[in-house]
């Protein structure tokens, strides 16, 4: 393929490819990707920290995999993420407004969620339209269910997403971590506490 | 057990939905003796449901729910139908299944909770309507209860298809006309019931869901059956009020008139020998655990009073 395919926020269109059909591959222990761009880790961290920090909206979605403490890894992940979020909170000017919001269940729930205090991966697309969130990351979300809301995420709204993933990673997140760790999590919020002040917030 | 394995992470627990955080902290699982009286202490007996206003179904639901003996080690098989709807409600693992697959996949969902965890009790209770269970499903029906399946299979009967709009089911009654069968049901409703107890159902009961205390007893006998002995079948009727012409409010009295004696959902009861023995002797440890839950009570009086008389 002379072009590469480029994993950026939407919307894209209805049904979006999928990434791994477009010929991006998920990166190796040590590394992540960048819209698609195979990088060393410590360069998605700079980017993923700087999405936080100019976004109007960041938001992290902890899924069931760390909302429930299961056993001690996920508690300590749960720590991590907490910490992650006051972080991105107190880097934050007034203007913007950081959020932590649960993905606790993948049922398609009827009649509807409540998008101001869940996200449902059926229709993740309502809980970012309605918080009109522009940055997110998922963590502790099972694979399947994370590359269902990033697809329909990148199809019908201009979120940039990024996955905190335990695994090998996601193509259809714009900056994806594998192999996820409470360390991981709080390199990262290092990196948003090491950048403060550095980036330009959202203009309104 | 029970609640002591959901535990939400502490530094999460404030962004839970609440019926989450209900969930954790005031279910009824693991409570002795839990039934249908506990409906209303805890969300995750169906708060809210997404049937329709005096649905009689969700009232079965509930009654379903509160009286299962070991919800946090149940499965429940759901089938295509107005149940789907209330299962993304429900606080218990469920499985969807293709339309009229449950039994098949029940009988595989047994066997391998049994293979998985030898020695533990899983209760696996399917829980499909009449079109699921006795027309599109009818194979995979009576194959578990030929086999021998240790499972219970609860039929909602509303006699006919009413999600889809009011269809003919073969439990219809004769004559009945409906939205999209015009002409009138031409044969009898199918006798499953007794088809059941001809199958190798160790406990199969007909009845309305009318009287909750009935249906707890109901619902605690037939899990209890299939746990130890074999098959169970109820056939609950559950009236769908919009496709039989009633009110929100007249969905009671509709079960009430047709539990009469002579009529279709009079109160039949069929236990085998084995399940009579194993009923009986459940029923006498009940007894004596209420027994001596009685007399624990009254010693704890009698001590607060002698303290009260001491003070």
């Amino acid at each position: 393929m002379s072009t590469m395919y480029e994993v950026l926020p939407g919307p894209e269109h209805f049904l979006p490819p999928a990434a791994a059909s477009m010929g991006v591959r998920l990166p190796d222990p040590g590394q992540a990707h960048i819209h698609g761009k195979i990088v060393n880790e410590d360069e998605a961290m700079e980017v993923a920290a700087r999405q936080f920090l100019s976004a109007k909206v960041p938001t992290i979605f902890p899924g069931p995999l760390v909302l429930w403490a299961w056993n001690e890894k996920a508690a300590k992940k749960a720590t991590a993420i907490r910490h992650l979020y006051e972080t991105i909170k107190e880097s934050v000017t007034p203007s913007q407004q950081a959020m932590l919001i649960p993905m606790p269940d993948y049922r398609p729930k009827y009649p509807k969620i409540n998008p101001e205090i869940e996200i449902n991966p059926n229709h993740p697309n309502l809980t970012i339209w309605h918080n009109k969130i522009d940055a997110c990351m998922f963590v502790g979300v099972h694979c399947h269910q994370a590359n269902l809301s990033l697809k329909i995420i990148r199809g019908g709204t201009y979120c940039y997403t990024i996955a905190m993933c335990a695994q090998a990673g996601h193509e259809d997140a714009m900056v994806s971590f594998r192999d996820a760790t409470a360390d991981k999590i709080m390199k990262l919020a290092d990196w948003v506490k090491k950048l403060k002040g550095s980036v330009e917030p959202p203009k309104d | 057990m029970s609640k002591e394995r959901i535990k939400i992470a502490p530094e999460m627990f404030d962004i839970m939905p609440e019926e989450y955080q209900d969930l954790v902290e005031r279910a009824t699982y693991g409570k002795d003796g839990r039934g249908w009286k506990d409906i209303g202490t805890s969300k995750e007996l169906i708060e809210e449901h997404s049937l329709c206003a005096g649905c009689p179904e969700s009232m079965a639901f509930r009654y379903i729910l509160a009286s299962l003996p070991a919800p946090e080690d149940t499965v429940m098989v759901g089938s295509t139908g107005c149940t789907s709807l209330v299962f993304p409600h429900v606080g218990v693992h469920n499985i969807h299944s293709l339309f009229g697959n449950q039994n098949a996949i029940a009988s595989g969902l047994k066997r391998a909770l049994s293979v998985r965890f030898p020695g533990q009790v899983k209760d696996v209770v399917v829980l499909a309507g009449d079109g699921a269970t006795v027309d599109i499903g009818l194979d995979m029906t009576l194959q578990a209860w030929f086999r021998q399946e240790k499972f219970t299979t609860i039929c909602f009967d509303n006699e006919l298809y009413a999600n889809t709009g009011g269809q003919e089911s073969g439990l219809m009654q004769k004559g009945f006309v409906a939205k999209m069968a015009p002409v009138g049901k031409t044969f009898e409703k199918v006798k499953l019931p007794e088809i059941a107890r001809e199958s190798g159902c160790h406990y199969v009961v007909n009845c309305t869901v009318s009287k909750p205390n009935l249906v707890e007893k109901v619902i605690k006998n037939a899990i209890h059956v299939a746990r130890e002995i074999g098959p169970t079948y109820l056939q609950l009727y559950t009236p769908c009020i919009l496709e039989i012409g009633k009110n929100s409010m007249e969905g009671l009295q509709e079960m009430r008139d047709s539990e009469k004696p002579t009529e279709r959902f009079a109160y039949k009861e069929y236990v085998s020998d084995e399940a009579k023995e194993l009923l009986t002797e459940l029923a006498a440890k009940e007894k004596e655990r209420k027994a001596a839950l009685k007399k624990q009570l009254a010693d704890k009086q009698a001590a607060e009073k002698e303290l009260a008389a001491k003070a």
